[in-house]
């Protein structure tokens, strides 16, 4: 009966130590591409983050009975489907960010994030550790994005969740909300975290010397 | 060397079990493309009216914007060359269904006493990324455009996106003439009432919008004016109201 501080674990893993952005280094294509505001980061994050959980959900119920040779592609149906309700689900309730989105949100089923989590961690675990496995890895991601997406949209175009910060005299960097301030962003995030990674990993290291 | 040992292709781990049969194999995919075909079909007719009232809501929404004082409108619709009431349609929409091709509309604004404005004319054109889907407002009397709105566009964010987002741009379009054709030129060069001034960074985009409005213009001028000259009684009507 130790499963609940193991999918405490599961769940917090993909938040800081095994982000699937910031150190893992996944799901490149939709971190850059629509992270040119807060809001679309945010819809993106979320929108994936259903994906993720009902796939690996069901992933791990079916794991016993879909046939080992074709189970990337039985993942893929999977992952398809919740990607195609959620692009209906988006234009249904907020047309406005579906439009901004457009076409990226039917490239979450090529987002390596979500299928590499079926095949690593859903269809070898029970349910409930692969639903805490699944949030956890989608809402690092949906943080991941949140972070650049802030980044990108207060310097680029001087607003945070379409609320102008700076007033008029601000000239805002069009290039953050263009393709390479996305890039930008991402670099310096990058650099942040693997300072931050290497710092505490010496700091651990003069702690066990010391002891 | 025990590091490579340790990835092993997972497929490899089951060799040794008994291979399922390809029917089998085909039986698990099958019913999985079953169950994710009824999850995708109750999920589009779920959604379908709410997107659907979405898109109306969108282009109500436009067509009062393009056409400045509109109260209320009507849709027309574009059937072998002659424009018709929605009223009258009913009679004909049996032939055109069957041709499996909804008519082209177009939408006649009023004001609210009931005088007659102009029309709203949805088009479209190739952009940068995409087709931009748009609709502008055109007095056919003036021969004149008073407004335009982007319904659909995938154009670049901070750049291309401002022939919606941009005020300077939009203004362009509250009062351009359309004879002779609308001609793009750069900023601040503006000197003819039938020029449009070009977003910097955008020019691509810019021009798209004008290409849209030309071409359009050449499609729908015609049954525009034949239109009005059937109605000509019920303008004036209109008019001395």
């Amino acid at each position: 009966m130790n499963d609940k501080p193991r999918s405490t674990e599961e769940f917090l893993k993909g938040l800081w130590n095994e982000n699937p952005v910031f150190v893992a280094v996944l799901g490149m294509c939709p971190a850059l591409a629509v992270t040119n505001s807060a809001i679309n980061a945010l819809a993106m994050g979320l929108a994936t983050t259903f994906v993720l959980v009902f796939s690996s959900l069901l992933v791990s119920l079916f794991r016993n009975i879909i046939p080992k040779q074709v189970r990337i592609t039985a993942f893929i149906i999977i992952i398809a489907t919740f990607v195609t309700v959620v692009d209906f689900l988006l234009a249904a309730i907020t047309p406005v960010i579906h439009k901004e989105l457009g076409a990226f949100i039917a490239l979450i089923v090529v987002n390596c994030l979500i299928l590499g989590r079926q095949e690593a961690f859903a269809s070898k675990n029970k349910v409930g550790l692969a639903l805490a496995d699944g949030l956890g890895m989608s809402l690092g991601f949906t943080f991941a994005l949140l972070c650049i997406g802030v980044i990108r949209e207060v310097l680029g175009n001087g607003s945070l969740f379409n609320i102008s910060l700076f007033g008029d005299n601000f000239e805002p960097w069009v290039i953050m909300i263009l393709p390479p301030g996305g890039f930008f962003a991402l670099g310096f995030l990058l650099l942040f975290f693997n300072w931050f990674i290497q710092r505490r990993k010496k700091q651990n290291e003069t702690k066990t010397q010391e002891i | 060397m025990s590091e490579e040992k340790q990835y092993t292709d997972p497929a490899a781990n089951f060799t040794d079990e008994k291979e399922p049969s390809s029917l089998k194999l085909i039986f698990a995919l099958g019913i999985a493309g079953f169950l994710s075909g009824i999850l995708l079909v109750s999920a589009y007719l779920y959604t379908l009216p709410m997107i659907e009232a979405n898109k109306a809501a969108a282009l109500q929404k436009a067509i009062f914007k393009v056409l400045p004082g509109c109260h209320s409108f009507q849709s027309l619709a574009l059937i072998d060359g002659e424009l018709m009431e929605e009223s009258e349609l009913g009679e004909v929409t049996g032939k055109q269904q069957k041709k499996g091709e909804a008519p082209k509309k177009i939408f006649a604004g009023f004001d609210d006493q009931g005088k007659f404005i102009g029309f709203a004319i949805p088009g479209s054109e190739p952009g940068f990324q995409d087709i931009i889907g748009a609709i502008y407002g055109y007095d056919a009397t003036k021969n004149m455009i008073i407004g335009f709105e982007v319904l659909e566009s995938k154009e670049t964010p901070g750049l291309g996106d401002k022939i919606f987002k941009d005020p300077d741009f939009q203004s362009n379009f509250a009062s351009l003439e359309t004879e002779p054709d609308i001609l793009a030129v750069k900023k601040g060069k503006k000197v003819n009432p039938n020029e449009v001034e070009t977003i910097t960074g955008a020019t691509i985009s810019s021009k798209a919008v004008v290409r849209l409005l030309n071409k359009s213009l050449k499609e729908w001028k015609l049954p525009v004016s034949e239109y009005l000259r059937k109605n000509n009684m019920d303008l004036t009507n209109n008019l001395k109201k």
